[in-house]
């Protein structure tokens, strides 16, 4: 018996002693006042130096979990005691699926509405986009002649053999999909994926970028991406080569528009610094946090008065997609099953 | 196994004839029977299965409530693809590790050629590294855009891909080689230690009665290494079983896709939970087999009663045969991506040097040595106990205590989070309604919870080694021992623990290197601004930006060394 006691007590003590190091700093954390607890699946180093200038701003510390996975169940779990105050999300689904899930609080619009236009804001004002994207179509300069494509055009008989995209599943693509059920109804997308599919030049895999990568290389003629990584790849050294053989390419320029997703961020039910976080968001939604997002991640800022960057302007305007998020939003299931039934990347 | 409790066995057994008389008393019996195998078996056992058990069971119950709806969909489409998928991938691992592991630990165990005191520790090296990260850095050497296939195209002047064949990397051959290249290790380390713990007078004799060094392998050693060798190969198995990143890069979907899929695509974690229990059972019948295997095949080894070793001096093309092997492995598993990475790290070093890796790299460290020591206890506990009671109790616990292992390591995570979430409101409200001011999150808020799920993940690989371990060691050595009043601790500490000290030492190795490079758990559990290694690649990694990950993947394989070396020598030294 001995022994086992001898045990217990060695890994208890091991335990506790981690847990006790780790309990001083939240007891630290939740004694200062002045911060903001923000639960991110962005990555750390692409919000990081905007969260800088929010402290540098108003002297409020910026603290910050990242994570693709699990957070919503992380938050939901942790219940009344969470410490979260904002979420930052990579795209709109999250933002509706925090909602839906009773996670997020409505908070003051009033500062952001001149800010960002209202079919970026929740009705109920329980969330608020911050930036936006287009789902281009990257095209071989050296094979693709025609500058007008629209979604639907990838599914045709002259594009067998020629397409690069990532999972089907991924985000990206299921918003675009999702966008097409809500124009063209399930029976339609589902012949057009198939299409798709048919047409792909290997399976799905890899990131939006390492498909500029394939059309580089020959494999393929067109892929999609969202129109940031052509900025991203243009200024980093080794992949402008990549960027350079492509074309950037705004579909459905002639009908309804190019589809648009958005990140955003909402605050959590039970934010425990509130007023820092609603300051954190209306900063986001400022113009100066919106020139960051342009210049440092090639986005489309959500506020009207900020200019896209430089390079980014280069690429044109374009027509967006005019379809309310809510209304792709509310097909994205179906998207995920029309997915798994033309079996896109197996 | 013989039980060496007598003393408390014949003190209960006058009741139970008196019961067994009566056939109406059966059901009864037997309930007594379950309660007294029960109460005979150690609590601290059930105690310490039970608490790793836990997120099993709120897997389970989770995958009761849901309804379920997105399983059919997934069972109606995708599933069989999945699962062909997922058996052919684990199959194509095991035969590579068994070809790579078993000959390297032999030859390593037993022979003596060109540099294999430089083989001996750095053939472990390739464990340090996250297989996402070697399948990163061959994707990079390798696919169509690659460096190999450029160089191959210029030389020979095709334009396209139709003009000639090329090994497709992105496969599920593709994934078997990264994981096997990754995780050899597991079965070359349990079973070089289950070799060089052979009692070398049983080589000694095979050879004396005219058996060659091959037959003698294959008739003395190896079935004596069997324990081991299904130990490594079980881990190996239920590591590829969890692994997502690697599969998920090489656009191999298998059942951690379907896992994944319910869950986040579907927002069914209940589906998921469902999916994860399955892979679980599958795991359990793969263990059960094994046991039931091992069982009449009582491997047990006298104590090494001699000094004698076992060395195959190798001369001439053996020689170089051996050295070319044990070279080719290390160079495809680990020089060749480390070169990799660190030319990365050097051309990108002004971006990526950051003050706060050393940082990083202690918070790793910290929390891997404590899992290392906590599960090695904790392992050491249960398999001492199994010994001492052999017990369907006992094993069960132990078995149960396994299974962790083979549940995707974000699902997983999810396991832990929710019992500790749960103990925190309940601690919170306690304080809240005691008039104090609430505590805040210090169970699932803190290294705590990242510590916790490690020990549920990787103490399957201490009670697997420890087990095989175990195993080997005679059972007329407990007898011999109780004969002369020994207590049970001393005999743990005294007799076995010497005898199994190679192999615990190699657990605890596997478990530091390996909760060195865990990312799942690190990533959703950590407290704000909290950043170990493994998490800090996988920012830049999750954006396939390898070059900007190189520093910190390398830093990974470094701070692995430190203990590696050390424990290496002290195998080798006794």
């Amino acid at each position: 018996m001995k022994k086992t006691l001898v045990f217990s007590i060695v890994a208890l003590s091991a335990s506790l002693l981690t847990g006790c190091f780790g309990a001083k700093e939240t007891e630290q954390t939740a004694a200062e006042p002045q911060i903001v607890n923000v639960y991110s699946f962005r990555q750390d180093f692409l919000i990081q130096p905007i969260l800088d200038k929010f402290t540098e701003e108003t002297g409020i510390t910026t603290k910050v979990i990242f994570a693709k996975k699990g957070l919503i169940e992380r938050i939901e779990r942790e219940g009344k005691y969470s410490p979260a105050d904002v979420v930052l999300t990579s795209d709109f689904n999250k933002l509706l699926q925090l909602k839906s899930e009773g996670l997020t609080q409505t908070f003051d619009m009033s500062v952001i509405e001149s800010d960002v236009p209202a079919k970026y804001r929740d009705e109920q004002g329980h969330w608020t986009a911050l930036t936006k994207r287009a789902r281009n179509i990257y095209a071989s300069k050296q094979n693709v002649t025609d500058q007008d494509i629209n979604y639907e055009d990838l599914a045709s008989e002259s594009f067998k053999g020629k397409i690069c995209t990532r999972s089907g599943k991924h985000p990206y693509n299921l918003g675009l999909i999702a966008s097409m059920v809500a124009h063209k109804g399930e029976a339609e997308t589902k012949a057009w994926l198939q299409g798709v599919k048919d047409n792909l030049a290997r399976k799905p895999q890899g990131n939006d970028r390492a498909q500029v990568k394939a059309i580089k290389e020959g494999l393929c003629d067109v892929s999609l991406g969202n129109s940031y990584y052509f900025g991203k790849m243009l200024t980093n050294p080794e992949q402008k080569p990549w960027a350079d053989a492509v074309n950037i390419l705004f579909p459905n320029q002639s009908n309804r528009g190019s589809h648009i997703n958005v990140s955003g961020a909402v605050i959590a039910k039970y934010s425990p610094n509130k007023a820092n976080g609603e300051k954190l968001i209306a900063f986001l939604a400022s113009e100066k946090a919106q020139q960051a997002y342009a210049s440092l991640n090639m986005e489309y800022p959500v506020n009207p008065s900020v200019q896209p960057s430089e390079l980014v302007a280069s690429w044109g305007e374009f027509k967006e997609d005019d379809i309310p998020l809510t209304e792709v939003a509310k097909h994205r299931t179906t998207a995920l099953k029309l997915v798994d039934e033309v079996k896109y990347d197996l | 196994m013989p039980d060496l409790a007598l003393g408390k066995h014949s003190a209960e057994s006058p009741n139970s004839p008196a019961i067994v008389k009566s056939k109406s008393f059966n059901s009864i019996y037997s309930v007594k029977a379950f309660l007294r195998s029960f109460k005979q078996a150690k609590l601290s056992s059930l105690l310490v299965a039970t608490i790793m058990a836990t997120p099993l069971f709120v897997l389970a119950l989770l995958a009761m409530i849901g309804d379920g709806e997105s399983f059919q969909h997934i069972k109606q489409t995708v599933l069989a693809d999945y699962i062909i998928n997922t058996v052919l991938l684990t199959f194509f691992v095991a035969v590579l590790v068994l070809c790579i592991g078993v000959p390297l630990a032999w030859l390593l165990a037993n022979c003596e050629f060109a540099g294999k005191r430089f083989f001996n520790w750095a053939l472990v090296l390739p464990l340090a590294m996250p297989a996402y990260i070697v399948a990163y850095t061959y994707t990079d050497l390798l696919d169509y855009a690659g460096p190999v296939q450029v160089g191959l195209r210029q030389w020979f002047g095709w334009t396209s891909p139709q003009d000639y064949w090329f090994f497709e990397i992105r496969s599920i051959g593709g994934a078997a080689v990264m994981l096997a290249l990754v995780l050899y290790p597991y079965v070359y380390l349990m079973t070089r230690a289950s070799f060089l713990e052979q009692n070398a007078n049983l080589t000694q004799a095979a050879r004396m009665l005219g058996a060659s060094p091959v037959k003698s392998f294959f008739k003395v050693s190896l079935p004596l290494a069997r324990a081991a060798i299904f130990a490594g190969t079980a881990l190996v198995l239920m590591e590829t079983i969890a692994d997502f990143a690697t599969v998920n890069y090489f656009a191999v979907s298998t059942l951690t896709t379907a896992v994944y899929d319910t869950w986040l695509g579907h927002y069914d974690l209940a589906s998921a939970a469902k999916l994860s229990c399955l892979m679980v059972l599958g795991v359990l019948s793969l263990l059960m087999l094994e046991h039931a295997q091992n069982r009449n095949k009582g491997t047990s080894n006298d104590a090494k009663s001699s000094v004698l070793e076992i060395n195959y001096r190798l001369t001439g093309w053996k020689n170089w045969a051996a050295f070319s092997f044990c070279g080719l492995v290390l160079l495809l598993a680990f020089l060749i991506p480390a070169l990799q990475l660190a030319l990365y790290a050097v051309n990108y070093f002004d971006q990526i040097w950051s003050s706060e890796l050393a940082t990083f790299a202690k918070n790793s460290f910290v929390i891997a040595v404590i899992t290392a020591f906590v599960a090695f206890s904790l392992a050491l506990l249960l398999s001492h106990n199994q010994r001492m009671k052999s017990h369907a109790w006992q094993s069960g616990s132990l078995k149960l205590a396994s299974t962790g292992y083979a549940i995707p390591g974000t699902v997983l995570a999810i396991g832990v989070l929710i019992p500790l979430t749960f103990l925190d409101n309940w601690v919170n409200d306690l304080m809240v309604y005691a008039g104090y001011s609430p505590l805040g999150l210090v169970f699932s808020g803190t290294v705590f919870a990242i510590i916790c799920t490690h020990l549920v993940r990787f103490t399957a690989i201490a009670n697997k080694s420890l087990e095989a371990s175990y195993q080997k060691i005679s059972p007329s050595l407990d007898m011999a021992a109780k004969t002369l009043g020994t207590s049970e601790r001393k005999l743990m500490w005294r007799i076995h623990l010497p005898l199994i000290k190679r192999s615990g030492l190699v657990a605890a190795l596997l478990i530091f290197v390996e909760s060195m490079k865990e990312l799942p758990a690190a990533l959703l559990l950590r407290p704000f601004d909290f950043h170990t290694l493994p998490t800090y690649v996988f920012q830049f990694a999750s954006d396939e930006q390898l070059e900007l990950a190189s520093l910190g993947a390398i830093m990974i394989v470094l701070v692995g060394l430190v203990p590696l070396i050390f424990i290496n020598r002290s195998i080798d030294h006794q």
